[in-house]
């Protein structure tokens, strides 16, 4: 390693921590940066064998059931859909669902910048789509399969578009519904999250994003160019944020 | 004891954390056994604590929480190898010789050998980044260190990994040769 850049920066970088305009001069240095470029491919190889390796150690049955005894809970403990485990995701979904209408029902009440009920029904869908089989009903990383696959079957056409490079790679699409009307959600995942955008067509004028968070869901919403558009995970706010400017820059 | 709203409240926010907290206590003690204990006293903490929650990023707050427990019980529970264990300069280097390398063949085997190996310091910031997918500044607010401190041990912690990973005969990152 020679290039005194290696150190923090492409680490910062690597790990989508760096702001838009750092980002930028460090995109310009890898260039002409093969240091650089070696250090990142490094770290990519280690993630990737981390990831393949599965060293996540979920809890066992057995503390689950012991801690929800030991709170006098009869009650099943539900846990974060966080990992694709189709399994036990449908249960937590199922119960994330109970727990979030509940926390519905009392928070109905509140104001908020973004329509609260919307919001509402977009974690309804984030959490709904989690269930097996239902997240998407097309899938595919490429956004040339997946855009066309919309074609007929809504009366606008989405933007589609892969950010694999940029750490957000397309998982597919489907057909949802919100507020009472159809609309496009894309799949992308993050790391080991799942990302919902889902987008319809609205009269309305363009909005800079505003976000908020329910139940540990963060979500994002945006208007441009006649298309409204709302992203929702379990992932960091700033991974959401990312993938807003990714989406609002094309 | 919380009151039924709140205990409702803690099952709901909490619980659904557990996985993360298991895996972080298992990577901090190197072991199941231990880590389950661990994460049943962790939980009864955060019960004990949540009328202090004042909301927030309710995962890093469990997590806190759950490191802490486990590094008082490193601290009672130390022995041998253990003691110098806060000490990164004096475990900088990657540890697993070149025979327990051979015997954990497969990259699974070497990562989990590897990890164990880091100083607890350094695994817990790989663990939360990579396994957990924390941003920097949660893994600050988890780990009470600075960010800068974060990155320079996220930074250390992966060169060891990746040494680890190509193996004993080939120490240096392919791409330097």
């Amino acid at each position: 390693m020679i290039c005194n850049r290696a150190g923090a920066v492409v680490h910062g970088y690597f790990d989508n921590e760096l702001d838009a305009v750092s980002a930028a001069e460090f995109e310009r240095h890898l260039e002409q940066c093969s240091d650089c470029v070696y250090a990142l491919e490094d770290m990519e190889a280690l993630r990737s064998s981390m990831g393949l390796a599965q060293l996540y150690e979920p809890a066992p049955a057995s503390l689950r059931k012991k801690i929800a005894a030991s709170l006098g809970s009869d009650r099943p403990v539900a846990t974060v859909p966080s990992r694709p485990v189709w399994g036990w995701l449908a249960v937590a979904a199922a119960i994330l669902v109970i727990a979030y209408a509940s926390w519905r029902v009392t928070s109905l009440g509140r104001s908020g910048g973004y329509d609260t009920v919307l919001a509402a029904e977009i974690v309804d869908a984030h959490l709904r789509s989690l269930q097996p089989g239902h997240l998407t009903d097309v899938i595919s990383t490429d956004q040339h399969t997946v855009k066309p696959w919309f074609d007929g079957k809504l009366d606008f056409s989405p933007p589609v578009q892969d950010f694999g490079d940029q750490g957000f790679p397309l998982q597919g699409g489907r057909i949802d519904v919100v507020h009472g009307r159809s609309v496009a959600a894309l799949v992308y995942v993050r790391r080991n999250h799942f990302v919902n955008v889902f987008i319809w067509p609205t009269d309305e004028k363009d909005r800079a994003s505003s976000s908020g968070s329910q139940q540990g869901y963060q979500w994002m919403e945006w208007r441009k160019e006649g298309m409204e558009f709302c992203a929702v995970s379990d992932a960091a706010p700033s991974a959401l944020e990312q993938l807003q400017s990714l989406l609002a820059s094309n | 004891m919380l009151s039924p709203q709140e205990q409702a409240r803690f099952e709901t926010l909490i619980l659904p954390h557990l996985d993360a907290a298991h895996n972080l206590a298992r990577w901090l003690l190197r072991g199941g056994a231990d880590a389950e204990d661990v994460v049943q006293e962790a939980m009864l903490r955060a019960y004990r604590f949540f009328h202090g929650f004042r909301g927030g990023d309710v995962r890093a707050w469990l997590l806190q929480i759950v490191r802490n427990t486990c590094f008082t019980w490193m601290q009672k529970n130390r022995h041998g190898k253990e003691t110098d264990e806060f000490d990164e300069e004096v475990h900088g280097a990657p540890s697993p010789t070149p025979e327990a390398l051979a015997i954990a063949a497969d990259s699974r085997g070497r990562l989990t050998q590897a990890l164990e190996s880091l100083p607890s310091r350094s695994r817990e910031i790989i663990v939360l980044r990579e396994l957990e997918g924390c941003s920097y500044k949660e893994i600050a607010i988890i780990t009470s260190t600075p960010i800068g401190t974060v990155m320079s041990t996220l930074s250390r912690a992966r060169r060891q990994l990746q040494l680890a990973l190509t193996g004993p005969a080939n120490k240096e990152s392919i791409h330097d040769l």
